[in-house]
């Protein structure tokens, strides 16, 4: 699940790199924050902060971190491509392709019912 | 929005912050004194020094846009602090593609019956005028993609949609671990 911490090679994390800290050997970004992967971190700081994601990750047990650091470096990415909306503006495209795509289902299962309805089996 | 400031009455982020709210306050048009939880959300995931840093990059006409998504997601991280909203997008996404596969047997079926030999029940006239069917198959199937959308004869096509993956990791996969979510916004 989680990469080793890189404390443990002598090589600060991407946090603490970042930081200009020393990388403890319980330094809770350790794990999840990889020093070849900055650009990971610079993103959440930018976004979050260290030390509300801190609080976050203090706040969940060990086996969920992983998950929630990676969303919400995905979180991160998607605010700083897009600063007025965010994930929010990738919500609203997947909202409105579903929409879409329902109107285009019920139109061909229109069509469909059609022909099954004069008797035609479609098969060749 | 009329800045609350101007009423003596501090905004929201104000009176959490416990600062006067001076005229100029960048969150009082945002973040009404009747509507303290927004900002406390906000507040707790982004904090308030990196929203004023993001509201004073933009333009002042996007900055209601960016404070009520920043609302949303906040909002979302703090009801689900793992997934936060990429669970609900997560879950919008295996439903566009379960409806495009739904959409595409579809397609396949009605190019089936639009492309075989047999008849549609038309009246057929013996002898030198035989009646020719309203639509030639090939027609049929033109009359088909110009009514559902697709007119280029393709089918329905996801328009760059960002899968839920990073750019810094070339391995990742483009699904997430099962995370549940809302769908709804």
């Amino acid at each position: 699940m989680a990469s080793s911490s890189s404390s443990s090679s002598n090589s600060p994390c991407a946090a603490c790199k970042f930081l200009r800290r020393k990388c403890q050997p319980e330094c809770v970004f350790a794990p999840y924050f990889p020093p070849d992967q900055p650009q990971k971190f610079v993103n959440v700081h930018k976004v979050f902060g260290a030390s509300n994601v801190t609080k976050l990750l203090n706040e969940l047990h060990p086996s969920q971190r992983e998950d929630a650091v990676n969303s919400l470096a995905y979180e991160a990415d998607m605010r700083l491509r897009d600063p007025v909306y965010g994930c929010v503006g990738v919500i609203s495209l997947l909202q409105h392709q579903l929409r879409q795509l329902q109107m285009d289902l019920s139109c061909a299962k229109s069509e469909l019912s059609k022909y099954q309805s004069l008797g035609i089996t479609g098969h060749a | 929005m009329a800045s609350s400031s101007s009423y003596n009455s501090p905004c929201a982020a104000c009176k959490l912050l416990r600062r006067k709210c001076m005229p100029g306050c960048i969150f009082a048009p945002y973040f009404p004194p009747e509507e303290p939880q927004k900002f406390v959300n906000v507040h707790k995931i982004f904090g308030a020094s990196n929203v004023t840093k993001l509201l004073n990059e933009l333009l002042p006409n996007q900055r209601e846009d960016a404070v009520n998504s920043l609302a949303y997601e906040a909002e979302a991280r703090v009801r689900d602090p793992v997934y936060g909203c990429v669970g609900a997008i997560t879950f919008l996404q295996r439903q566009v593609q379960r409806l495009q596969k739904e959409l595409d047997a579809a397609n396949a079926d009605l190019i089936r019956y639009a492309c075989n030999d047999i008849p549609t029940g038309l009246p057929q006239v013996t002898g030198a005028s035989t009646v020719q069917p309203t639509l030639t198959p090939r027609n049929r199937l033109a009359e088909f993609n110009r009514r559902v959308g697709n007119e280029g004869g393709g089918f329905y096509q996801l328009p760059g949609a960002l899968p839920y993956s990073f750019p810094w990791n070339d391995a990742s996969s483009g699904d997430m671990n099962d995370g549940g979510g809302e769908g709804g916004m």
